[in-house]
């Protein structure tokens, strides 16, 4: 076991684990975003750089401070390690130069993407950068590849995180999706442009940060924030498949099926195609209630969700409330049954 | 009280005077009322009147159904469809995706202009002269895209809501044939 202290708070983790993980058991605003770094991916992270920390003392032996900054990602900790996160004002300066970085080459043609709203280079932006560009030059842009019916690539929009290429070469058996070219000419391809069609394929939609990978099924039909998400879940035929998934309802309508993301948008259960793409009736879901959402998210605008109530507010309700709360399925009490 | 403040009768007379002073003063002099419908006031500069979907100066629709007005007006007046842009529409719409169908119910729009302020296209505008007339039926009050969007003609369309001059309409015209 080692502890550290991170941004002043004292954890104690298992050896080998990285910072941002230890910073993840702390939880709350002092950890560090993450655009490439994916927990269930092997060999993810290191890339973006969005991660970076400062590293005040390296461990109890040697509490030398680390000369540069580090990505937490893929640094481990070390007992005794000091590092400071939200309380360096360097970490929070060189943050805004890594959003101007990713930003550069990136279209911003937020209006028209469909990521737009649950976007995670969005969302950094909006917390870390500044609202003004200096860049002046003209921006990459790509032939149009087309890699099948389900999918849709927007090479212009790719921040190059690899988390898609890890998807595929992890899931799938055969892998048909690579990153090509070096430097800023790398781009993510299928090498002969032809279809991916394993049953696996939809999770890189799930996995992109950006709108690089989006949904064709879904594409324009509506923005997100209109959109309503119920988790559900079905008995999938895939054995690998574990079929829980998030519904996204527009009226009575299901326009899309996404794996369910975790708080740092990250997916534990994989879902396969046929959950993804053609299971888009209600009858075909056992719904179990609307799927949570930060009320920071644009998205939680109109969203209701189970009611949580304080356990110890519960004492002081009248009887007839707490026993209606409990007879009425989807409103579950926070503390005594769930 | 005095007996005369008791009896109202000065502040009666000093009011009447006061009244009887307008009254006479709006008649020989200055006319207060305006007569519509031959003569309208002028409007606030600030007015807000009735939406209109801009287009940019190569006559293309600015709007790419983005929906960041629908979610930002209060009232939710505003609903729209998106469509993806087939080839050799580039001259109709300005991105690859555009609003197939954009609607305003003017009943429930309170003309606040959160919409303008929300659009990161510059393509909805409350016009500074133009009021939603009123209609018999309802469904006359919600607003397509027929009469939304702006003409193309240069004489007929408006910078930041307001009517293009003579000379900024020759401008516009200039520009569109280079």
């Amino acid at each position: 076991m080692a502890k550290i202290t991170f941004d002043g708070i004292e954890v104690e983790v298992p050896d080998g684990t990285t910072i941002l993980n230890a910073a993840r058991q702390i939880g709350g605003g002092v950890v560090p975003p993450a655009m490439c770094y994916y927990t269930p991916l092997k060999g993810t992270g290191g890339k973006c750089r969005a991660c970076l920390v400062r590293v005040a003392a390296g461990s109890a032996k040697d509490p030398r401070p680390m000369p540069k900054l580090v990505a937490s990602c893929i640094t481990t900790v070390q007992d005794g390690m000091v590092v400071e996160n939200t309380t360096s004002q360097q970490v929070m300066d060189v943050r805004k130069g890594i959003v101007e970085m990713l930003l550069i080459n990136h279209p911003l043609d937020c209006p028209v993407c469909d990521q737009a709203g649950e976007c995670d280079l969005q969302d950094f932006a909006f917390e870390h950068g500044v609202s003004t560009t200096r860049y002046e030059e003209e921006r990459r842009t790509f032939e149009k590849i087309d890699i099948g019916p389900l999918i849709q690539l927007h090479m212009t929009r790719c921040i190059l995180c690899y988390r898609c290429v890890y998807t595929a070469d992890q899931l799938t058996p055969e892998r048909v999706h690579g990153v090509l070219g070096r430097g800023d000419a790398s781009e993510i391809g299928t090498y002969i442009e032809n279809v991916i069609d394993n049953e696996f394929s939809g999770n890189v939609i799930d996995v992109c940060p950006v709108g690089a990978l989006t949904d064709k099924t879904f594409r324009f039909k509506q923005r997100v924030w209109f959109t309503k998400p119920v988790n559900a879940h079905r008995d999938c035929e895939n054995e690998k498949c574990c079929g829980r998934v998030t519904l996204w309802y527009k009226g009575k309508d299901v326009l899309r099926v996404t794996a369910r993301k975790d708080q740092y948008g990250e997916v534990k259960e994989w879902i396969c195609n046929t959950c993804r793409f053609d299971k888009k009736e209600t009858s075909d879901w056992v719904l179990e209630g609307p799927a949570h959402i930060s009320r920071a998210s644009v998205i939680s605008a109109n969203h209701y969700e189970l009611p949580v109530v304080n356990p110890q507010v519960i004492l002081d309700l009248p009887e007839s409330t707490t026993r209606e709360l409990e007879r009425n399925p989807p409103l579950r009490l926070g503390g005594i049954n769930g | 009280m005095t007996l005369a403040e008791r009896a109202y009768l000065p502040a009666i007379f000093q009011g009447l005077t006061i009244t009887m002073r307008h009254f006479f003063r709006a008649a020989t002099k200055k006319q207060v009322t305006v007569r519509y419908p031959d003569e309208t006031r002028p409007f606030s500069p600030v007015f807000r009147g009735l939406h209109v979907l801009k287009r940019d100066e190569l006559g293309r629709e600015r709007c790419t159904a983005c929906g960041l007005c629908a979610v930002a007006c209060p009232a939710e007046a505003i609903t729209m469809v998106a469509g993806e842009r087939k080839k050799g529409e580039e001259n109709l719409y300005r991105e690859e995706k555009y609003a197939v169908s954009y609607e305003v119910n003017m009943l429930r729009c309170i003309f606040c202009g959160l919409c303008e302020e929300a659009c990161p296209k510059a393509a909805v505008y409350l016009q500074a002269d133009k009021m939603a007339p009123p209609r018999f039926e309802r469904d006359e009050f919600i607003y397509g895209k027929d009469r939304l969007v702006e003409p193309v003609s240069p004489d007929k369309r408006s910078k930041r809501g307001i009517q293009l001059t003579p000379e900024q309409a020759e401008k516009l015209r200039q520009k569109q044939l280079t």
